[in-house]
């Protein structure tokens, strides 16, 4: 596992990769996958790529049989690598949408919705949201100006075009805690009936603070998965002042999931307390995302190749090409994998500051699967 | 390395000049070199073929680093014209490569080479403020060529193939064999690194290395005494860009991908770090430097895993590691800058002038 503690993204990190332990020692807990034991080994790296390299290779040199990559340029520098190495590599929530095509990348799985997808189901969200029409609507997209935050515009562009509405993009330069110019922009000037925003680090926590000041209702936000966590809402203020802020999840966010009792029966067992962590849920649920898909490919990959075989890369990732019906009880989505589509169709769930907390305001869905799937073919034939 | 110099005289200029005037330099050398050719193979044979894998592809780092280390150095050390913006002009020459090796479907021997040119005709722009000021305000200017090469790869479609900034480069191919373990990859950037290490050597004892000293040490009295600042202030930059531009191709090279997120300013931080860890103005120094920086982060960790169950438990260890990791890498560079400001070059210098006249030391 590669992981990120202490490096640009360690607001994720730190409750991320804890999650991907515990729920790891649950399941050794209880006789392991077909009787095997999991090791999970992580390798801090900064979010600095030479670093995310030496981790690969160490963990190659480890016999690492899937690897949890982290971040966005990492995942990119060792896609060729995991291909010619036949280890499969996952990336929810970051990397590249054209990953999703298995036949490009065959080692490569991004297991969650895609910027492209999460793109698509915001639009889907604030159609809606807006009584099911979009004609003549003016949307902001407010974004991060990286190459994350622009892989949705072409889709958003198509999405313009199909649906009829006007697409504004106000970008937010480095390091993202300066938005002043851009909210009263997209308030004032623009007079948006609705902002989809794309932001990472620090900058929803700004976000969230400037819409609010220029008295701009949250309840017409709706962020991407990466400004949708409980540490976004503390920096901007506390759950009241984020209230109606929308956010999109690709696992489930809280810790009334059946697995959260196991783990703290787990620790309790051992006479210790619950894990901290444990209070971040949206991160935390997403290193049990992570590593349950991980374990459940491994899984298919003993199924296949009986309990006491040694596995290969390969074997999980045939493994992973059969992940389906996985649920831990609503945490994931209905999550189903093939050898072409690695994306495991793209579900999100929307979620809704109440009273202070965040609150479940959609079932799994996805949305314009058509416009995605044209897109990643046609950067399939670009290359 | 530990040798005496009694006994051998030089009767021409031409033997006082060389490179390693003594017999057992140039066999020190030869040895050292071999050493290299036959490290993965020696790396194989003591930890078995997987691990070994591991091994070379952390001195592929170093391999890399080195290339870029030295031609900051170049810059900085021998000309004492500060650079923040060293990462940058890595992007630049890995973008143009990798457009030109995709579009163009050029081979690499092409591609390199433009690809470092690029880079130094951009660090040459880059470098003209150089010749009204110094010191921070120079500091600055690059900063501020770091950020805007960042933002025009960023919006220019044309130059970073599209909304992700990352094109995917093939692999690096030497009579139709593409290179592609680590192994291979060993040889290509051993190469390179070898070739980069011999041109600084021989750049900084010709006449334009004493040019870049002579700017370095006062640049008015170089000024005075014929030297062309205007000239050899901006060859020094084109030269230093040059190494960055070919350091980003390799690495473009080494990871299949050119993406500018590998290049940010924390990278040239990084390298400066190395420059000024190892020594400033010396070859053998940016080398130092870029093993101790790439290294040091892996040895603390190999380290805390062994001995940290000592102290901690597994799940604490977890966020234990790359804490200490962080500190400690601050920590040494502060100690070892306080035990020796110039370096590890003269720590190495220090070592060796005590045996070189050991055991009588009077």
């Amino acid at each position: 596992m590669q992981c990120d503690r202490t490096g640009a993204t360690q607001t994720v990190g730190v409750f991320f990769c804890p999650a991907v332990h515990d729920y790891t020692n649950l399941i050794n807990s209880k006789g392991g996958v077909e009787g095997r034991k999991i090791r999970a080994m992580e390798i801090d790296h900064e979010y600095k790529v030479p670093q995310g390299m030496e981790a690969y290779e160490r963990h190659k040199k480890e016999g690492a049989v899937s690897i949890l990559l982290y971040g966005t340029p990492h995942t990119q520098a060792l896609a060729a690598k995991l291909a010619e190495d036949k280890i499969p590599g996952t990336s929810p929530g970051f990397g590249s949408a054209a990953s999703a095509d298995g036949k490009r990348y065959p080692y490569l799985f991004p297991i969650a919705a895609t910027y492209w997808s999460q793109a698509a189901a915001a639009v889907k969200f604030v159609k809606d949201k807006l009584g099911g029409n979009l004609k003549g609507k003016k949307i902001a997209y407010l974004f991060y100006d990286n190459p994350a935050g622009k892989e949705p515009l072409p889709i958003l562009e198509d999405l313009a075009k199909l649906e009829g509405f006007e697409l504004k993009t106000f970008a937010v330069p480095a390091p993202g805690v300066e938005m002043g110019a851009q909210v009263l922009d997209i308030t004032q000037r623009y007079r948006a009936d609705f902002v989809i925003a794309h932001l990472f680090g620090r900058s929803p926590s700004v976000s969230i603070k400037e819409f609010k000041r220029v008295g701009y209702p949250l309840s017409k936000v709706v962020s991407f998965v990466w400004g949708s966590a409980e540490a976004d809402l503390e920096a901007a203020g506390g759950g009241a002042v984020a209230e109606g802020y929308n956010t999109m999840q690709f696992a489930g966010v809280g810790s009334d999931y059946p697995v959260h009792k196991q783990i703290r029966d787990m620790y309790q067992k051992e006479g210790k307390p619950a894990p901290k962590e444990m209070a971040s849920t949206v991160y935390y649920n997403r290193g049990i995302f992570h590593i349950a898909v991980h374990i459940e490919a491994v899984r298919n990959a003993l199924k296949a190749k009986g309990a006491n075989a040694n596995i290969t890369g390969e074997d999980v990732k045939n493994g992973f090409e059969k992940v389906k019906g996985v649920t831990l009880d609503g945490l994931m989505p209905p999550l189903e994998i093939t050898p072409t589509d690695h994306e495991g169709g793209g579900w999100v769930q929307i979620f809704t500051v109440k009273g202070g907390k965040l609150t479940k305001s959609s079932e799994w869905f996805r949305a314009y699967p058509e416009v995605i799937k044209k897109h990643i073919e046609a950067d399939a034939k670009k290359s | 390395m530990f040798h005496r110099e009694s006994g051998y005289f030089k009767t021409t200029y031409a033997a006082d000049s060389g490179l390693y005037p003594l017999p057992i330099a140039k066999w020190t050398i030869g040895v050292l070199l071999a050493g290299f050719i036959l490290l993965p193979t020696i790396s194989t044979a003591l930890s078995g073929a997987v691990s070994a894998e591991y091994y070379v592809s952390v001195v592929n780092l170093i391999l890399i680093a080195v290339v870029g280390a030295l031609g900051l150095n170049i810059l900085v050390g021998y000309t004492g014209q500060i650079s923040i913006g060293h990462a940058a002009f890595m992007s630049v020459g890995a973008y143009t490569a990798a457009n030109l090796a995709v579009k163009l479907g050029l081979p690499f021997w092409v591609t390199l080479p433009a690809g470092g040119l690029m880079a130094a005709f951009i660090g040459a722009i880059v470098g003209i403020p150089s010749l009204r000021i110094k010191g921070l305000y120079l500091a600055i200017a690059t900063l501020a060529a770091q950020l805007i090469i960042e933002w025009v790869i960023n919006h220019t479609p044309a130059i970073s193939g599209g909304s992700q900034a990352s094109i995917e480069v093939p692999r690096p191919t030497v009579l139709g064999y593409p290179l592609k373990t680590q192994r291979e990859l060993y040889y290509f950037l051993l190469f390179f690194a070898v070739l980069a290490i011999v041109g600084t050597l021989n750049l900084v004892r010709s006449r334009i290395g004493r040019a870049f000293i002579a700017i370095r040490d006062q640049d008015i009295a170089a000024e005075i005494i014929g030297i062309d600042i205007f000239r050899y202030k901006l060859t020094a930059f084109a030269i230093s860009s040059f190494y960055a531009g070919v350091t980003g191709v390799l690495y473009t090279y080494y990871l299949g991908i050119a993406n500018y997120e590998n290049f940010l300013i924390t990278t040239s931080i990084d390298y400066l770090a190395m420059i000024i860890i190892g020594g400033l103005g010396s070859v053998l120094g940016s080398i130092l430097g870029a093993i101790f920086v790439t290294l040091l982060p892996i040895l603390i960790r190999v380290f805390m895993e062994s001995f940290g169950t000592l102290l901690f438990s597994a799940s604490e260890l977890n966020n234990v590691i790359p804490a200490t990791r962080l500190g400690l890498f601050g920590l040494l560079i502060i100690v070892f800058l306080v035990v020796e400001p110039e370096g590890l070059n003269r720590l190495w210098r220090n070592i060796r002038n005590y045996f070189r006249v050991w055991p009588f030391s009077y």
